[in-house]
Parts: C-alpha cells; structure tokens; sequence
C-alpha cells in the first residue's frame, strides 16, 4: 500500500509539474490569462507531493518491505536503521527520487518566498525548474520506478555489502546531491532571466542564496570525500585527478567561479551575460559529473556500478537542458548589456581576474579527463594523471591566489593602487618568510614551495580586511569572506606540507621491534586476531611515541570480511599538532615478521581543516544574506500592513 | 566517490579474480637503502598505472601485480638505470596508457596546446575586459 | 525597485555568444562516439610484431621443461598462454587448450606467482596441454611481454617474433580465430 501511494504521489507530483511547466511558459508569453495564478501553487504543491514519494520509500526502506524490488536487491533486515534507511539513497532510483525531492522543494521554497524578481522572470524561472524536473520524473517513471513490486516477494534482501555500510558513505552522495541541485535553481533563475532578459541586481540577490548554499554543500562533499579515500585507500594519498575526483571538483570550481561573479552583479551591476553563462555553466557540470560516474564511460572500474543505458538517459537530458539554455544565451544574450563599467584596479577588476582564472582551471580539468576518450577514438588509450593537472592547474592557479591577496582590500569600481601599498609589503614579507621556513626545513617540491609561499601570503592577506573594522561590528558578511579565504591558505599549506614533509617507512619487522618515522618512535608489541560482526582481523598492537613523549596506542587492522569475501586494511591514524601518523598492517613476512607501512604527514590535516573552513565561510555569508533578506521581508510586509491600516 | 566505485570493482570482481599465495616480490614492500634513490623510485612510481586496478598508481595499490612493478622499479633504480628509461620501456609493452604522465606526441599535443590557448585567451579576456572598462 | 535601464548596449560579438553551444556540440559529440563505440577495457600488449624479450625461466613442474627465448625460435609457430592455478577462468580455457594441442599445436605456458605443488595439482585436475613451462614468481616475464593479466595467449612465429595476443579465456569461439593466426604465423 505505501509502495502503491509513493507511486501515486510521484505521478502527481509529474502531472503538476507539467501543469507548472505549462502554465508558467503560457504566462510568459503573454496569453496565459488567469493561468499565471497557477505556477506557484503548483511548485509548492509539486514539491510537498514528491517529499511523500519520498517519504514512502524511507518507510519502505526502514521497514525493509521484502515485497519492493528496490528494498529487496538493495536492503537486508538485519542492517542497522540508519543504514536501512541510508540504503533508500544508496542506489540509483532512489538517488534519483531524492534528487527531484530536494529539487521539488526547493522550486517550492522559491516560489512561496521569493518577491523581489520581476513577476514574469519569477515565471519564467518556476518553469524552467518545472522542466529540469519533468526530465527527472520521467526517467524515474519511465526507467526507474523505485516502487515496482516483486512477487513473490524475497525472503531476505541482497545487499549486505558490509563497506557500503559505511556512516560516510551514506552521507556523502546526498551531500553532493544538494549542492548539484542548488545549483540547478541557479540554473533555473538564469534560464529565467535570459528568456525575460532581465538581468540585474536583483535577480542576482535572488540566485545568491541557492549557489552559496549548494557550494557549501559542494565544499563540504569534496572535502570529506578526499579525507575519506585517504584513510579508507590505506596508502596516504588524498587527492589523484581521478575522474571521478574531477568530476566532484569542476561543479566546484564553476559554483566558486559564479559565487564570486553573482556578488558583482548583486552590488554593482556588473558582468551580467558572464554571470548567466556562469550559472548554466555550473550546473552543466553537475550533471555532466554525474554522467561522467554514472555512465561509466571514463574508467572501467567503474563499469561495475553503472549502466549505460541510464548514463545515456542522463546525457539525453544533459542534451535538452544545457543544449537548450545555451542556445537561448546564444539568441538572447547579446540584448543582455553587459552591466556597469569599472576601472582596472577595483574590487570588480580583481574579481575578474579570479573568475577568468577559475573557468581557465575548469576548462583544463575538463578537457584533461575527456582526453582519453578523445584519443580512444583513434584506438589509442592515454592515461592522464596528477603530473600533468598539477602544473597545468598550477600556471593559473599561481596569479588567482596573488590577486586574491589584494582583492579583498580593493575598492568597488575604482581604486587607487598606492593604497595597498602597506598591505601588499606584509603580504610580500609573509611570504618571504615562508620561503625562509620551506628552506630551513629541507623541504623539496618546486610546486610544494610555490603553494606554502602561497599560502604564507595568502594567510597574512587574508585577515587584512578586518583592519581597522570593529570585530563586533563587522558584518557577517565580511567574517565569511575572511574565513573562506583563510581556508584557502589553510588547505593551501597542508597540500604543500603533505607534499614536501611527508615520511613514508616500509618495513617488516618481528614482535618487540620498533621503528622510527620521522620524530615517531614505533614499536610492534603484537599482533592478535580480532573479530567484528561480519569479519575477522588482524589486529597489531602498536605503540608510538612523538620525540619520546608519552606512547600512544596504535591499532592498524587487516580484515577480512567473509559474505562477499574480501580483504580491507583500516589504518589506523594519530593525530598530533595538526600532523598524522599513519599506520598500515600488512601481510605476515617470513621469518615472524610484519609488514608495516608507515608515514609521518605533518600538517595533513590543514587540507580538511582548510576545507571546512572555507565551508563555514560561505555559512557565515548565507546566514548574512539570509538574515538581511528576512529583516528587509518583514519590513517590507509591515509597511504593506501600515497602508492596509491607514487604507481602512 | 572513487572508493566506492573501488569497493564495487572489488566486489564484483573477487569471485573471478582469487588471490595467488605467493609471497609479494622482493622489493614490493621494502625501500631503497639509499633515500636518494627511493625518492627517484616513489617518484617515478606515483606516475605509473597500475594496469589490474585500472584507476590508482602503482604506488599506492595493493594488487600483487602493482607489488611486482614496484620491485621492477625499485631494482632497476637501485641498478642505476634512469626512471624515465624506465618509464619507455613499460610504454614500449604497454602504451602510453600506463604512464599518468602524457608524452608529447601526434595524439597527445591537444593537450599540452589546451592550456596555451587558455592562456591566450585568458590574456586576451582580462585585455579586453579591463581595458574597456579603464576608458569608461 | 526594478531593473536598471539597460547601459548602452555592447554587444559582444554573435561568434562568441555561439561559442559554448559549439563546444558542448563537441562535447557531446565525444561522449556519444564513446558510449556507442564497443568498448575495449583491455590494456594490449605493444609487442606484438616485435620479438620475444629475452628470459630464460625456471621450470614450473618436474616433469616438463622450463622456458626460454631460445626455444621459440625453431621455425615454427607456437602458442605462448600465460596462466596461474589461482585464476578461475584459467581453467575455463583447458578443454580448449587440450584439443588445439590434439590438433599437433605447440602450447608452452607460463605460470605466474604459483608454486609448484599448486601448478601440479591444477595439471592433474584440468590436464596438461603444455610442451615447457616457466615460472614467473614476481610477473618479471609478463610485463616484459606486455601482457597484464591472467590468462593471456600469445601467438609467436618460428622466428620469435610476437604474431598475436589473444587476451582472457581462450572460449571454443575462439578456435579458429587462433588457429588462423597459427596459420598465419607459419
């Protein structure tokens, strides 16, 4: 009954977002009549319909109702709830329903709060969405119904995959889902704005919101993926220019491109068709990220996990939408003016610089993963990897992070060069020093030293804007830029740190040994079988000391799982002044000895540091934006109720 | 999001893919003694496919294959050969695919031309942009 | 508030407003030539149509021969299958390999990461189809072949000289295919 309701719901919530589609495209062309009335009530009754859908699956799911198709190939009774329930987005139907759920309520969200754009771009807008939707209703009704019955039903589900019960993996697709469907209200705003052509200020005031909120999300996924992979690979590394690393991080770079370029149109109404290309850009990227996974077209392993056919239903989407909105830029853009004039040196002028460099960086990170089917077609396989995106990304990284420093402390519209004098001589001598410091340590790495020199400046500049504020009074808004872009300085040294630090010791060695990495001492004391509820282990048992300071406990284990069988290592971490020692347990060795893999990574953990960092920047600049936009609402509504009063 | 695909790989993959008994080669899981010859290994090693993962380095794999080309490696450094003769002669039975590094060749140049044309383009943006805008 | 009036319009050239649409025309382009192209997963070996690298191998069970580069070069073609008694599919392709070595077929074969006991044992279990084989403890023959996984086939002529690399199981569809580049190789 439930499976038979979520169904009902979906189609409902299928029909209205036609209706909303409908009427919203009538109205904009000028003979909808009464139609108009129609579209926000449906995008707010779209998305509470499509929230039941999804309501319905989550019972189902924590039910584990054996006679779903869904639960039973993706569900076991004996997992534990919050998997349960996590297994109802662990998979691609209901990847998808949650995809349109969120999409649903956000049009929702927009359409019941949103009065500041013109009524008929607000339409317009409402309708894009709709259509966005209508696709991804359609592949779910058409191809991936997540309510299809079984009969008769299973007696136990399938997957008890003991790795994808995982607490991070079972956070981390929705987190990207949220920034990918974030960014496809900005998407909608900006197909709205170039049908209506009206682009400006205020429909940058009402996209802002949705792309710092999805890049938030965005941040947060890509910066918890990468600490993932690097303690669940067991060999250290965190970031390797995978495809599917890529294509997390180019929805990033365009959100982080656009974050920037919708605060210029905001407050000074300028870059208005680049801001647009922007936001079309953006979600071009989310969706062609997810197709790039999906698909499975880029690398093999992946082939496991998808199915082409559905990658193809993705690119028939991808086709429509982002084929559509770029030749509506294409015919209406060049009636979009290009908004306020500023001077080279100004705050404008430096933001340019960052967005110009931004895209630059997407569009080497793009062609660099497509290359290899590029020369594919030409019966030729190529492997593109992290020494060619290190320094390719490198050469425009470099000037971005230079006029970072400055940026932030530059003038709207036009300013004086000779003013930043001072702020640029710290800047200069920050980075001296930590060239000084790179050196002193011995560390080696043309590109290590260039970031640490980086990131010493960008430190130092970073801060500068809060000169001579009072702290109390200093906007929110001024707080997250700081934050996020300490962050980067942050993140920025620890990927030098990692890079030019890092201690790697290979060893075998009997019980009672002891090795040293770095300023660790570690001693093997043991090695004793464990057992978990569905594996067994090798557990050694280790201790390590910091320049001989008290000993910690090290528990790196080898485990092996037994339904499906397979071999996993947990390494085991030690955090210390921002460092990490990184432990591995390996395969016996002749001779009573133990394979251990270790390293010293000082100052790892300033990569996610510097991430989440940047993350609460952009929550500290939403909350802003957000609570400006509430203070203005309410005022706005009292002063309406004023004239109502004095009306009477 | 690549662990997973990883996970699934291993997944699907272990009924066909039983692992040997054999012990890992020499020089598998053990370095250089000489850390200036390890540094040229590690480096050289990071930039090599492993061919059975298909998506990690051999550095950083625990596939016995990857194990044997990392013992490969480290034995011709520690012989004194030169990583990037190395690095040919792996190409040579292999192709460029299990090199991370592209060669520059009549198949290859787009991508080293790409960041060029950026670059000019870039340029000529800011130029444009900027200039306008100074004269305004 | 409402929109400002527009600025004295600059518009830029048509050409560059084209110029996404076109790029992502080519991105799709791409993308569709990669999904409908079948596939190869498979790393090739480049050696084919070179000669054999020089090994000289251990023997991997008593009662046959090791393996070297020498004995490829006796004028006639010979089928080189590189296997290992831990790989599933290998036995798979027995029944093939038997009745192309019934068919007057020089087969050699090399283990890779096995131990002798185990080679013997899966001899005993899926038969014995080979003239020589080799051990390759640390896979130092096979990458030097360019082969990277197991099983794999190669076809070398009399003069040792790499004719053809069939890679994975060796299926009964397969048979002609390899006795053609046999027959080729001659």
């Amino acid at each position: 009954m439930i499976a038979e309701l979520g169904l009902a719901a979906l189609w409902l919530a299928a029909s209205l977002a036609a209706l909303q589609l409908l009427a919203g495209a009538l109205a904009v062309a000028g003979k909808g009549g009464d139609m108009a009335g129609l579209v926000r009530p449906a995008a707010v009754v779209q998305g509470l319909l499509a929230l039941m859908s999804f309501a319905a699956l989550i019972l189902l799911f924590a039910r584990t109702d054996l006679s779903v198709l869904l639960v039973a190939t993706n569900s076991h009774s004996a997992k534990p709830l919050v998997f349960k329930i996590a297994g109802a987005w662990g998979n691609h139907e209901g990847s998808m329903l949650l995809w349109v759920t969120v999409m649903g309520l956000a049009g929702g969200f927009v359409a019941l709060i949103d009065r500041r754009l013109p009524e008929r771009t607000m339409l317009a807008t409402l309708a894009a969405q709709a259509f966005v939707s209508l696709g991804f209703y359609g592949f779910l009704l058409m191809s991936s119904n997540p309510f299809a019955r079984l009969d008769p039903a299973a007696a136990e589900g399938a997957g008890l995959n003991p790795l994808l019960q995982d607490i991070g993996l079972a956070f981390h697709p929705p987190t990207l889902y949220l920034g990918y469907v974030g960014l496809s209200v900005a998407f909608s705003f900006a197909v709205g704005a170039l049908i209506t052509r009206e682009v400006g200020p205020l429909f940058a005031r009402a996209m802002r919101p949705w792309v710092l909120g999805a890049w938030i999300f965005l941040t947060l996924g890509i910066t918890a993926g990468s600490y993932w992979a690097y303690y669940e690979l067991g060999w250290g590394g965190w970031w390797f220019w995978d495809p599917v690393e890529n294509a997390s991080l180019m929805p990033w770079l365009a959100a982080t491109a656009l974050l920037h370029s919708v605060s210029v149109l905001a407050s000074r109404d300028a870059l208005r068709t680049w801001t647009v290309m922007l936001g079309v850009v953006a979600f071009s990227m989310s969706m062609i990220g997810t197709f790039l996974v999906r698909s499975g077209i880029l690398t093999s392993v992946h082939a496991f996990a998808v199915d082409p056919e559905r990658g193809a239903f993705i690119l028939v989407l991808l086709a429509i939408y982002i084929g559509g909105a770029l030749v509506l830029f294409g015919l209406n853009a060049a009636s979009i003016s290009e908004g306020k004039r500023f001077s080279v040196v100004s705050r404008e002028g430096a933001l340019v610089v960052n967005n110009v460099m931004l895209s630059a960086i997407l569009g080497v990170v793009l062609f660099g993963t497509l290359y290899p089917l590029v020369t594919e077609a030409f019966d030729t396989r190529v492997s593109v990897g992290p020494p060619y995106f290190n320094p390719v990304s490198a050469v425009f990284f470099v000037p971005m992070a230079l006029v970072l420093m400055a940026g932030p402390l530059l003038r709207w519209r036009q300013d004086n060069a000779g003013r930043l004098g001072r702020p640029l001589i710290i800047a200069a001598l920050a980075m001296m020093a930590a060239l000084l410091a790179f050196v002193l340590l011995g560390g080696g790495g043309t590109l290590a030293l260039i970031g640490f020199v980086l990131a010493g400046g960008l430190a130092a500049a970073s801060v500068m804007p809060l000169k001579g504020r009072n702290l109390r009074r200093t906007p929110l808004a001024v707080w997250g830029m700081v934050v996020a872009h300490f962050g980067v300085a942050v993140a920025l040294a620890g990927m030098a740190c990692e890079s030019a630090f890092s201690v790697e010791k290979l060893v075998a060695v009997r019980i009672g040994e002891s090795v040293v990495v770095g300023p660790w001492r570690v001693v093997l004391r043991g090695v004793e079988p464990v057992a978990g509820p569905n594996w067994t282990a090798l557990e050694a048992d280790m201790t390590a000391s910091y320049q001989d300071s008290a000993t910690v406990a090290v528990r790196p284990q080898a485990r092996s799982f037994w339904s499906p069988p397979q071999q996993t290592s947990e390494a085991a971490l030690v955090t210390h002044r921002f460092g990490q020692l990184y432990a591995v347990l390996g395969e016996a060795a002749e001779g009573g000895r133990w394979q251990l893999r270790l390293w010293w990574k000082p100052f790892v953990t300033l990569i996610w540091l510097g991430g989440l960092l940047i993350a609460l920047g952009g929550l500290l600049a939403l909350t802003s934006r957000v609570a400006f936009d509430m203070r203005r609402g309410f005022a706005r509504r009292r002063i309406v109720m004023r004239r109502e009063d004095t009306g009477r | 999001m690549r662990l997973l695909a990883c996970l699934l790989a291993l997944w699907f993959a272990a009924p066909a893919a039983a692992q040997d008994s054999m012990p890992p080669a020499p020089w598998a899981y053990r370095q250089l003694d000489d850390p200036a010859q390890e540094a040229r290994a590690q480096a050289l090693m990071e930039t090599l496919r492993c061919l059975k993962c298909q998506s990690q380095s051999i550095a950083d794999s625990d596939a016995p294959m990857a194990g044997d080309m990392r013992s490969q490696v480290r034995q011709r450094i520690a012989a004194g050969e030169d990583p990037e003769a190395i690095r040919s002669w792996l190409i040579e039975r292999y192709g460029d695919y299990v090199s991370y590094t592209p060669r520059l060749t009549s198949l290859t140049w787009p991508l080293f031309a790409m960041p060029l044309v950026l670059l000019a383009l870039v340029m000529l943006l800011l130029r444009r942009r900027l200039r306008k805008g100074d004269s305004a | 508030m409402s929109v400002p009036p527009p600025l004295e319009p600059r518009r830029a050239s048509p050409w560059a407003l084209w110029l996404p649409l076109i790029l992502f025309a080519g991105f799709l382009a791409l993308v569709i030539h990669g999904l409908t192209r079948p596939g190869s997963t498979e790393v090739e070996s480049a050696m084919v149509g070179k000669p054999l690298p020089a090994f000289a191998l251990e023997p991997a069970v008593f009662d046959r021969p090791g393996l070297a580069t020498a004995d490829f070069k006796v004028g006639k073609p010979r089928l080189l299958n590189i296997f290992a008694s831990w790989c599933v599919p290998c036995a798979i392709e027995a029944p093939q390999l038997e009745s192309l070595r019934r068919e007057g077929v020089a087969i050699d074969g090399i283990a890779i990461r096995d131990r002798r006991e185990d080679v013997a044992a899966f001899l005993a279990r899926n038969g014995n189809p080979f003239a020589r084989i080799g051990k390759d403890d640390v896979s130092a023959v096979q990458l030097a072949l360019g082969s990277s996984g197991v099983p794999e086939s190669f076809v070398i002529d009399g003069k040792g000289v790499i004719r053809y690399q069939h890679i994975g199981v060796i299926r009964a569809e397969d048979l002609p295919l390899i006795r053609e580049k046999l027959e080729e190789a001659q």
